[in-house]
């Protein structure tokens, strides 16, 4: 077993702070895969600090108003809508 | 034959005159298309119609060309043999029972089996350079923020750049013409004008290497298979003959580079896909019941098994206790490969490998063990991690199908790499 070994525990919490569900063989899977992955992410501790030069810089621009989507627009992917809004799960 | 090239095989005709008229080309299926189904390979999308085009849509129509379909890929972007893809696996039109590489899979496929003229593809960490190698065609990664990715169904945004596959250097050369420039959606591009060159991309392909000062990375070349790596060195000997010359140079930071790459890329993929939760677009999780559970459930349907390993894997490495572990030191490395490249750079025109390690991969055997598959990246990721431009052109072949010759350049020096590409192709 390696330092990095996640357990299946460690990979469940991980999913279920991602909001992605997974059945009991994806769990089994992950946690072997993620031992040999993690493993090999260990290896940039062998990188030096390096200071990186910042490429990109702030681009503006005056707030101009545009023309937006359209309501039905903006809602016609929606799997599921009402009254001009979309309708998600809820919330309490 | 068909080797399921195209998710949805759905022609748009552009403007009647222009550089691309009558032209064919091919978009890979992550970049929107107004009233064109776009999947980005992901059963979560199947339904997801955009209502507007991504800007390099845009230009293309403005430029005449028809586009011919939307090509099948690596679901969001994430796999190196179009293999993860909901829609099924594309067949390598030049190397039978083999993969066509990804992510860009159907796009090479599809200018390598003459089911487009060009094609479009974008490139996170090789998604357009590998298929080109697998595919036996031409396939160029621009320099960050040549192009604008407004439209581009985002992966991981610092890295990813849109780019264009052609049978030739000079016709892909002519595609980037065509989408090249800012765009005012796309705050992270530049003009090239203000970078000390300009947009005349297609004349750079004059096959002029007279001069021409190769360097050789040799961390490129360790663990390469060996027909691979015996057709890079004909295709080296080939541009000596035309009068360029080589030298070997030592990179170190290029051997950390696949690690950093997928640190980074899979973090930024964990913030980006968490917008598919199914309730603006994408796959419903339901309406009853906590909030969570439904969005969880509709990410366990929507999601394919690759992209929930790298949902998962980036969410673990921005968690607390672990960045400064994994993301820090994966910036560091970053910053290290970029300094790497910009010195082998002062004493070289353009940087030689090959673009990949190996032959094209037989189906079916490559996502049993994603390290493996994520190990076959080691020479295609530090040029995104670098911001800079790189090209593969087709070298030849092995019995195992096409190898590609990967030529990176300067940031911005799009030109220099064309113009030795096209000695060769």
């Amino acid at each position: 077993m390696s330092d990095s070994a996640v357990d299946p525990e460690e990979v469940r919490h991980v999913a279920s702070l991602a909001r992605v569900d997974l059945d009991a063989e994806e769990v089994e899977r992950f946690t072997e895969q993620f031992a040999d992955i993690l493993d090999s992410f260990e290896r940039l501790d062998e990188v030096p600090e390096t200071e990186a030069e910042p490429d990109l810089t702030n681009v503006m621009r005056p707030d101009e108003e545009r023309e937006p989507l359209s309501q039905d627009e903006a809602l016609e992917n929606a799997p599921e809508s009402e009254a001009g809004y979309f309708k998600g799960p809820k919330v309490s | 034959m068909s080797y399921n090239v195209y998710i949805s095989e759905e022609s748009v005709d552009g403007d009647s005159d222009g550089p691309l008229a009558g032209r064919t080309v091919a978009v890979k299926d992550n970049i929107s298309t107004e009233g064109v189904r776009t999947t980005c390979g992901s059963a979560m999308l199947e339904d997801y119609v955009p209502p507007y085009d991504a800007t390099v849509v845009e230009r293309l129509k403005d430029a005449g060309a028809t586009v011919s379909g939307k090509t099948n890929m690596d679901e969001f972007g994430m796999g190196t043999t179009n293999e993860t893809s909901a829609f099924g696996p594309v067949e390598n039109p030049v190397a039978e029972g083999r993969v066509p590489g990804g992510s860009s899979g159907g796009s090479a496929a599809a200018v390598a089996a003459g089911e487009a003229d060009l094609a479009l593809g974008s490139d996170t960490g090789g998604s357009v350079r590998c298929p080109a190698a697998f595919c036996g065609v031409v396939g160029i990664k621009p320099t960050y923020g040549l192009v604008s990715r407004y439209g581009l169904v985002a992966y991981a945004n610092s890295l990813e750049q849109i780019g264009p596959f052609a049978p030739t250097v000079e016709e892909a050369a002519e595609l980037l013409e065509v989408i090249a420039g800012p765009d005012e959606h796309d705050a992270t591009t530049r003009d090239a004008r203000e970078e000390g060159t300009d947009y005349d991309f297609a004349a750079a392909a004059d096959g002029d290497v007279e001069g021409l000062e190769i360097g050789v990375p040799t961390e490129l070349l360790d663990g390469a298979d060996e027909g691979v790596v015996e057709t890079f060195w004909d295709a080296i000997a080939e541009l000596e003959a035309q009068g360029a010359s080589y030298h070997e140079v030592d990179l170190p930071s290029l051997e950390h580079a696949v690690e950093a790459y997928y640190v980074i890329a899979m973090s930024e993929a964990s913030s980006n896909l968490a917008r598919f939760d199914g309730v603006r677009y994408g796959q419903s999780g339901g309406y009853e019941g906590n909030w969570n559970e439904s969005f969880a459930k509709a990410r366990e349907e929507g999601f394919g098994e690759e992209v929930k390993r790298r949902v998962l894997l980036g969410t673990y490495a921005l968690s607390a206790g672990y960045h400064d572990k994994y993301y820090k030191k994966a910036q560091d490395a970053r910053a290290w490969v970029k300094q790497d490249f910009d010195e082998a750079l002062d004493d070289a025109d353009v940087l030689a490998s090959p673009t990949m390690p190996i032959p094209p991969m037989k189906l079916g055997e490559s996502l049993d063990d994603p390290m493996k598959m994520y190990l076959a990246d080691c020479n295609t990721t530090p040029v995104n991690l670098a911001n800079l431009p790189a090209i593969s052109v087709p070298a030849g072949e092995t019995d195992e199908g096409p190898v590609g010759l990967q030529l990176i350049g300067p940031a911005f020096g799009e030109k220099t790499i064309i113009r030795a590409g096209s000695a060769l192709a």
